[in-house]
Parts: C-alpha cells; sequence; structure tokens
C-alpha cells in the first residue's frame, strides 16, 4: 500500500472507497438481482405462481373437503415448497448458469465487493419468499377464511423467511457442482421429489414407512414441522427441526466452500 | 522516481501451466500509462491466460503479477481497472442504465452515467432491455460498463467483434479520448488492422512466450524483407544462390522468394528471364509480420522441412 501511494499519489487518493459506497454496492447488487429475476417469467412462475396454484387447488378448493383444518395445513406446507424455490433456482440454477457464461468472470474481475454477488442472491430469495409468504397468507385469511392470529402470522413469515436461508445454501451447493444449461432439469430432478418425501403434498403419515425415513433427512420435511407448529398444528417440539435446518445450512455452506477452495 | 514511467501493472518471469500444457512460459510485460498495448498471438498462444493473471481471476505458478504494484487479487488494485471481457452473458431482463449504475456503484469515483453513455454511444439504449439489443449493441454497452469506473488501466478482449465499421470506429474514437486522458489500454484482438490503428505498443505471443514487442512499426521492420513472385523457367535452387535472395522456393508453379533488396533482385531476374511473368512484389504489412512471426513459432520443423 505505501509503496503505492508514494509512487501515485494523486491517483491512490481518489481510489479510497468510503464504508458509504462500498454499503451503496451491495445495496445496487441486491437491487438488481431483485429486479432481474421480478422480470424474468422462467424464474417467477415456479416461484410464485406454482406455490399459489397448488394452494389454490389443494388447499382451498379440494383441501375443505378433507376437513377444516386443510387449509391451515396446507398454508404451512405450500409457504414451505414456495420458499424452497428461490435458493435453489434464484442461486443453484443462476449459478450454476453464470458460471458457464462469463458473468461470474466479470463479476470477480470487476471491483465488485466480495460477498456482494452472493448476498444479492440471498436478499432477492428472502425477498421471493416474503413475495410467496404475503400471497399465501392473503389467500389463506380472505379466501379460506383460516383463522391466524398477529403472532401466528408473524411466526409464519419469520420461519418463511428464515427458511429460504437452508434452500440459498443448498443451491450455493448445487450451483458449484452443476455447471451450464442442465441446472434447471437437474435441479427439478431434486426440488419436486423432495418436496413430495417431504410430505408438503401429501402428509407423511399417509406414505409407506420407507418414504417417512427419508423425510428425516430431508430440509423441507424440517421446515414445514416448524411451520406447522407456528400455525398451531404441530405436535413436537420446535427446537429440533430448527437445529436441523442450520445443520443443512451449515453442511452445504461448507461442502460449497470446500469446492470453491479447490476448483474456484 | 519518474511517475509517468513506471509501469501500471507488470508481470515478471510468470509461468502458469494447466496440467502438462505450459500456457504462459516465463513472460516479461510492463504496461504504461497513457499506452494502448495489443497482445495479439494466435489462439492458444496464451493471451487469455497473460490478461486473466491481470485480472487476478487466475494465479501464476511462478514469478510475480503486479497491478498497480499490488496483486491483482485485491480490489484496491481492481478498482482501477476497466473491463471487457470476450464473452459475458449480462443480466438479460436488466435495463442498460441499470447495468451502468450497478457497475458504476463498484468504483470510488465512477463517471456520470451519461458522460458514459455519451462515450460509449448508448444514450439511446440506456432504457431498453439487454436482452433487446443486437450484438453489436450489447458489445457497446460492455465497452460502456469497462470505462464507467474512470478506469487507469483498461482491458479490451477482442472489444468489435460483432460491430459493424461504424461502430468499430466510434469505439476506436472512445479509446483514443481514453488514452488521451491518460489511461493505460490492453488490447487483445484478432483484428491485425485493429492493432494497427490503435496500439502504441504491440505484442506479439505464441506458445506462452514474447516474439516480438515494439510499435507496429517496429513489428513490420523486423520483417522488412519483401516478398517476390513469379511464373519463370528459374530454378528455386539457382535463384537462391543469389547474394540479395534470403530465401527462394517453389510454390506450385510459382517461383517465390524473400529479400531485402527487392529492385536489384526483379531486374536480375528480367535479365535472366525474358519470359518471366505474373510479377508481385508485396511489403510486408503488420499481418505478414505477424503470420510470419507466428509460423516460424509454431511450427518450426515443418519450416525446416520446407527450406530443405
Amino acid at each position: 500500500m505505501n509503496a503505492v501511494s508514494s509512487a501515485m499519489p494523486a491517483a491512490s487518493a481518489s481510489r479510497e472507497m468510503g464504508f458509504s459506497r462500498v454499503l451503496g454496492a451491495y445495496l445496487q447488487e441486491a437491487r438488481a438481482e431483485c429486479l432481474r429475476y421480478l422480470r424474468n417469467p422462467g424464474f417467477m412462475i415456479p416461484t410464485l405462481i406454482l406455490p399459489t396454484a397448488f394452494y389454490l387447488m389443494f388447499g382451498i378448493l379440494i383441501g375443505r373437503a378433507n376437513g377444516p383444518d386443510a387449509p391451515r395445513y396446507l398454508l404451512a406446507a405450500y409457504g414451505t415448497f414456495g420458499v424452497m424455490s428461490p435458493g435453489l433456482f434464484g442461486f443453484g440454477v443462476a449459478l450454476s448458469m453464470e458460471r458457464d457464461n462469463g458473468l461470474l468472470t466479470l463479476k470477480r474481475a470487476l471491483p465488485m465487493p466480495p460477498g456482494a454477488y452472493l448476498l444479492g442472491k440471498v436478499v432477492m430469495s428472502i425477498f421471493a419468499a416474503a413475495v410467496v409468504s404475503c400471497i399465501l397468507v392473503l389467500l389463506a385469511t380472505l379466501v379460506a377464511h383460516v383463522q391466524l392470529s398477529a403472532a401466528q402470522t408473524a411466526g409464519l413469515f419469520a420461519t418463511n423467511l428464515f427458511g429460504a436461508l437452508p434452500f440459498c445454501a443448498m443451491g450455493l451447493m448445487l450451483g458449484m457442482f452443476i455447471k451450464g444449461t442442465g441446472g434447471p432439469g437437474i435441479v427439478n430432478l431434486i426440488y419436486l421429489p423432495m418436496a413430495f418425501m417431504s410430505g408438503l403434498w401429501f402428509p407423511l403419515s399417509l406414505m409407506p414407512k420407507a418414504v417417512q425415513q427419508i423425510a428425516l433427512v430431508l430440509p423441507p420435511y424440517h421446515l414445514n414441522q416448524v411451520a406447522l407448529n407456528v400455525v398451531g398444528l404441530g405436535q413436537e417440539p420446535v427446537w429440533p427441526h430448527v437445529a436441523a435446518l442450520a445443520a443443512f445450512t451449515a453442511v452445504f455452506l461448507a461442502i460449497a466452500v470446500r469446492r470453491l477452495r479447490r476448483h474456484g | 522516481m519518474n511517475t509517468n514511467a513506471s509501469p501500471i501493472a507488470r508481470l515478471s518471469s510468470v509461468v502458469k501451466r494447466y496440467g502438462n500444457h505450459t500456457a504462459v512460459d516465463g513472460l516479461d510485460l510492463m504496461l504504461h500509462r497513457g499506452e494502448i498495448f495489443a497482445l495479439l498471438g494466435p489462439n492458444g498462444a496464451g493471451k487469455s491466460t497473460t490478461i486473466s493473471m491481470l485480472l487476478g481471476l487466475v494465479r501464476p505458478d511462478a514469478g510475480r503479477v503486479e497491478l498497480f504494484g499490488e496483486d491483482p487479487q485485491q480490489l484496491v488494485a481492481r478498482r482501477r481497472i476497466g473491463v471487457m471481457l470476450q464473452s459475458a452473458a449480462l443480466p438479460p431482463t436488466l435495463r442498460v442504465g441499470e447495468l451502468l449504475r450497478l457497475t458504476g456503484s463498484y468504483y470510488p469515483a465512477p463517471r456520470d452515467l451519461h458522460e458514459t453513455a455519451e462515450l460509449a454511444g448508448v444514450t439511446d439504449l440506456l432504457k431498453r432491455p439487454y436482452a433487446a439489443l443486437s450484438g453489436g449493441q450489447q458489445r457497446r454497452v460492455q465497452f460502456a460498463l469497462a470505462l464507467c469506473g474512470r478506469p487507469e488501466l483498461l482491458f479490451l478482449d477482442e472489444p468489435t467483434v460483432g460491430m459493424d465499421l461504424e461502430a468499430r470506429q466510434k469505439l476506436w474514437t472512445a479509446v483514443r479520448h481514453l488514452v488521451a486522458e491518460g489511461a493505460g489500454v490492453v488490447l487483445t484482438t484478432h483484428y491485425l488492422e485493429e492493432a494497427e490503428a490503435l496500439a502504441s505498443r504491440v505484442c506479439v505471443m505464441a506458445r506462452g512466450r514474447v516474439l516480438s514487442e515494439g510499435s507496429v512499426d517496429d513489428l513490420r521492420a523486423r520483417v522488412a524483407l519483401k516478398r517476390i513472385r513469379c511464373i519463370t523457367r528459374l530454378r528455386a535452387a539457382d535463384v537462391a544462390a543469389w547474394p540479395e535472395v534470403a530465401e527462394a522456393r517453389d510454390e506450385g508453379e510459382r517461383l517465390w522468394l524473400s529479400t531485402d533488396s527487392a529492385e536489384i533482385v526483379v531486374r536480375r531476374l528480367l535479365d535472366a528471364d525474358a519470359q518471366l511473368g505474373e510479377l508481385e512484389v508485396q511489403r510486408a504489412g503488420l499481418a505478414e509480420a505477424f503470420t510470419e512471426l507466428t509460423r516460424a513459432a509454431e511450427a518450426p520443423t515443418e519450416d525446416n522441412r520446407e527450406a530443405a
């Protein structure tokens, strides 16, 4: 640093980047990520339309026939389903594409603050999770007349927003292994069976014993249990599920970082 | 220490291997303010690896890479550069103005949005989504992103691929403007006329090494020989023995020879063979100098066989 400033005194002075400008760069990156996905139907349809449509069909139209608690039960389940895709697609698929198409290379060559790229994607995923949660809660309360207390509503939002994080980590990990246009197909092959086997579409109690066992190692199962608890339908203590989600997040991150170190 | 003479980027004895392949093999380069440095060479010569090391994307296996006296992986160093890569798929749904604002936010003192747009000729595109642009327009936007941070060193990798002639000349004008402001430019290109029009210094690489470095004129002078081709009954072996002739060989039905005193050789040829026809005398341009230099480096064994 000293060697540089002595060689080029005038230039160095103007190259100091204040805290507010660095913060501004993070904000611009997050804003750009949100904007680009809001305008991308290929992302918005699976993220917003699918959970909404499924909830309308299975949770509200058919669900009421299954008993008074069905819309409430499925509000938790489709909330979980909804917050899975921003991380898996917005993070995983996007990363696999951008590692392939030169965008990530350009960003790494540019003086983008470290972490702005990943943080921008996390913000985008949480934002999308918030939007899908809003839609589902509005449908549940206004159309299906599910009674939610203010605490339950707030709790469900918090669960869904934090719940997006394990899937961001999972997306990051997948994105580090998959490269190029195969991304969407592979992620769908993981996303849909994982949702099914976690009991998001049919209660696990109706499924074979083997599926019930597998569900224990799937993050959506645990997030769904937390969400069910929040809306008043859970039976167990919540903390083992929260701990499981934290552990999944840590493991996915660790694998992604390891891969990043080895392969760059 | 004279600030103007001190390099803004430097590679010293840099080596980079990929497996068994040595992409860059003991490279020494210095880049200065106010110069346009063209890096030329056939595919696989090591240009991209060299640029990647200067940008901090790739670490050298040996040697030292410095950008403004720092490791290029340091953010402080890269805040002083602008980058236009050969292929970068920018987010298709973002508008040009948004892309410029985002990229500008990475820099301490970026140019005003409209100044950038004006310089790169994208003022009329600011509100359009990137995906709606033609290939040439996208290239102009990428150029705008490269210069928006008021860089002191600009990396342009094949900047005018996909541009029409007018757009290309506008980009050249903008590059000259930036250099006049004191920026240095590293240009890689396959268009030799581009290097000829822009570059103040040309470096030809092949097989990870520098073959030749100097001004365009220096490079041309390295191939001071002129080429003579004609149809004649004279035999290449006899002509090759003339003192002025550097090299002579048969190329199909033609005699091909190179010489540094074309006038004397032409007179002698015409004296020796009154029936001589289809006489051509060619001066080596940058393109030929380049071909000459790289062919010699790429296929030395083949050249030896031809000469023998």
